[in-house]
């Protein structure tokens, strides 16, 4: 397993005349034995990321580095990768045993060693009952093991490389899959690079995730950072469900002035906000607006749009009529359609962006 | 419901059972007859069959029936497949390529016959003079193998195109990942051929396989047009071999049981397409 490294990594798409930037230099390194995960909305550049990284793809320019060793114009036979796809790749026409030492075979591993390395490999993803099956009597999830099972057969593998991988599991098999996937990764401390657009996937598959937006990485940290610490509306807004309410504010006299409400804040951080000049974006988190029937000092008044009742707590949306707002509310608490509540946020989770970055 | 169903099917059960089974019956009823036109018919039970069976001309024709079959499979399919391999994935090019391809396809059987029937002449024909040319004799009306191969080329020229086409389509529908994941353990192109493309081209090539061998067993008008089954009866095929007892023959009763054992020939590779196709489905 190898440390991975992204130098400056940026590639344009040509189609005729038209250019698309899919990278606009990306800066990354995972470390050995992380599992490390790549989010980020469609188009973000994260599909063009794993090609580059798997030799499918030449960057326009820039270096990837396997263990320090310059590998960009190496071709994906000589990068020594494993590769899951958002579908099972597995060969139909061989049974389970012949799928798992293909690899092996193609670089001219002895026998012996093959029937060695297939049985541990097996045994390791529980699929030492099925060997002499074909792939068509194993289950998806089976089948997407097995694939895995083709890049880790091998004992140089660099690096794992998985596509989406869940996107045609069954939800309910999901859960197993991950927790297999997992297991792999810690007791064989293999690189793993997970792609996906959806975050929960993300977040519990992965150690360290890179959040990616219009080709370029806008924060990477562990799922609990890119929770807690946001550092730009986009990656609050994206991480969450839902996510991050996003507010345009004024630095007034006594607090900010929102659209249509207004919210008293404490001279501490008043005066770290200040320099940045008057107009803000507020982040706050749903959990972290606070809803009461009744007026207490420093709340303000909200109408309540709309209350999704979630079963252990509500999402009420809030309006101003010029702005609207979520908020996570326990699920006794009698916030009616078409009434008003009285609502705080709370300052020390409160996060003020300026021109997308967080400042506080 | 079920009733409706019956009288809206009614109509074109009608219709079948006066151009197919009222016929077939009517065959059916010839072949265990001695029958020559204008005489009474005599029921001598399966008789025909048994001499058709014993007929050496018959077998005969059977056996270049089989024979032309598995040698035109044999050239087509490999063929085919090999040139859906050299067609470029996508680009502009690929349009005008697949409409060329399909020429062929367009033209009708009996003309296919009539262009190489003029290509061959020894007269006038185009290919014996290049083959003299060469240096080699060329004559599709002395020579049996020359009319045997010309008629395989034939069937070549005018059908390969269709197995090029199946098997390109059916190379589209192959998602790249398998490729990528090829290329990810190191497959070389021949393991990469036979692990992936050749297990996913399987049913496409059992269908031109079926397709091709349902047709070649038809095959009438080229072989009739060069040379009319000739020389000698060297391409006399089933088919011609069928036709000639009825229209030279006048034996109405053993063409008829010839021309049944043909027709279950024909309707067991139906069978075989059929059954194939729906496992497919099932898949």
């Amino acid at each position: 397993m190898a440390v991975i490294e992204l130098k400056n990594i940026v590639h344009t798409y040509r189609k005729g005349k038209k250019e698309t930037e899919a990278l606009r230099g990306v800066n990354l390194t995972f470390t050995e034995g992380c599992p490390a995960a790549l989010l980020g909305p469609s188009g973000c550049g994260k599909t063009t990321l794993l090609n580059i990284l798997s030799g499918l793809l030449k960057p326009t320019s820039g270096q990837v580095l396997f263990d320090g060793k310059d590998v960009t114009d190496l071709s994906t036979e000589e990068r020594n990768i494993g590769m899951l796809f958002q579908f099972p790749v597995v060969y139909d026409s061989m049974n389970v045993f012949n799928n798992l030492a293909f690899p092996l075979r193609n670089r001219k591993v002895g026998p012996a060693e093959v029937k060695e390395r297939v049985r541990e490999v097996a045994r390791l993803l529980d699929l030492a009952e099925v060997l002499g099956s074909f792939p068509r009597q194993l289950t998806p999830s089976q089948k997407q093991l097995l694939a895995l099972g083709r890049g880790i057969v091998r004992e140089d593998t660099a690096v794992i490389l998985l596509d989406e991988p869940m996107t045609q599991i069954d939800v309910h098999q999901r859960w197993e899959l991950r927790r297999e996937l997992s297991k792999v990764q810690g007791s064989l401390n293999i690189t793993m690079i997970y792609v996906t657009h959806d975050q929960y996937e993300a977040l519990t598959f992965a150690e360290k995730v890179v959040i990616m937006k219009d080709g370029l990485v806008v924060q990477e940290g562990s799922p609990e950072e890119l929770y807690g610490n946001p550092k730009t509306p986009f990656v609050g807004y994206f991480i969450g469900t839902p996510g991050m309410n996003i507010l345009d504010c004024r630095l007034a006299k006594t607090g900010l002035d929102f659209k249509g409400f207004k919210k008293e804040i404490t001279p501490e951080l008043r005066a770290k906000i200040e320099t940045y000049g008057p107009d803000f974006k507020l982040g706050i988190r749903p959990e972290f607006v606070h809803c009461g029937l009744v007026q207490q000092k420093g709340w303000f008044p909200l109408k309540v749009k709309v209350v999704e009742d979630r079963g252990e707590f509500k999402i009420v949306t809030l309006t101003s009529d010029a702005e609207e707002l979520k908020s996570q509310v326990p699920s006794d608490l009698a916030a009616e359609e078409g009434g008003t509540v009285w609502v705080n946020f709370l300052e020390d989770k409160m996060k003020i962006y300026k021109d997308d970055r967080m400042i506080n | 419901m079920k009733n409706k169903v019956l009288v809206l099917l009614l109509p074109s059960l009608l219709l079948m059972s006066i151009s197919a089974f009222v016929p077939l019956m009517t065959v059916l009823n010839y072949s265990l007859h001695v029958l020559f036109s204008g005489s009474i018919p005599k029921y001598i039970g399966l008789e025909n069959y048994v001499n058709a069976l014993k007929d050496p001309a018959f077998l005969s024709s059977m056996g270049k029936q089989f024979l032309f079959c598995l040698e035109i499979l044999l050239i087509e399919i490999p063929m085919g497949l090999a040139l859906a391999l050299l067609l470029p994935k996508r680009g502009i090019m690929i349009g005008p390529i697949l409409v060329l391809l399909g020429i062929p396809l367009l033209i009708p059987w009996n003309v296919v016959g009539i262009i190489w029937r003029v290509f061959a002449r020894e007269d006038i024909g185009a290919l014996p003079v290049i083959f003299s040319k060469l240096g080699f004799f060329y004559n599709v009306s002395k020579v049996p193998a020359h009319a045997w191969w010309t008629i395989v080329i034939m069937d070549v020229w005018h059908w390969t195109p269709l197995v090029t086409l199946l098997c390109y389509a059916g190379l589209q529908a192959i998602p790249q990942e398998f490729y990528q994941a090829a290329r990810v353990d190191s497959a070389s192109k021949i393991a990469t051929f036979r692990y992936i493309t050749l297990p996913k081209l399987k049913y496409v090539l059992i269908i031109a396989v079926l397709l091709r061998c349902m047709d070649a067993f038809k095959i009438y008008d080229e072989p009739f047009i060069l040379t009319a089954g000739g020389p000698g009866t060297s391409t006399e095929l089933l088919s011609i071999f069928t036709s000639r007892q009825v229209i030279g023959g006048f034996n109405m009763g053993y063409s008829s049981a010839v021309s049944l054992i043909y027709f279950i020939v024909v309707l067991l590779l139906c069978y075989i397409l059929y059954t194939v196709m729906t496992k497919i489905g099932e898949h």
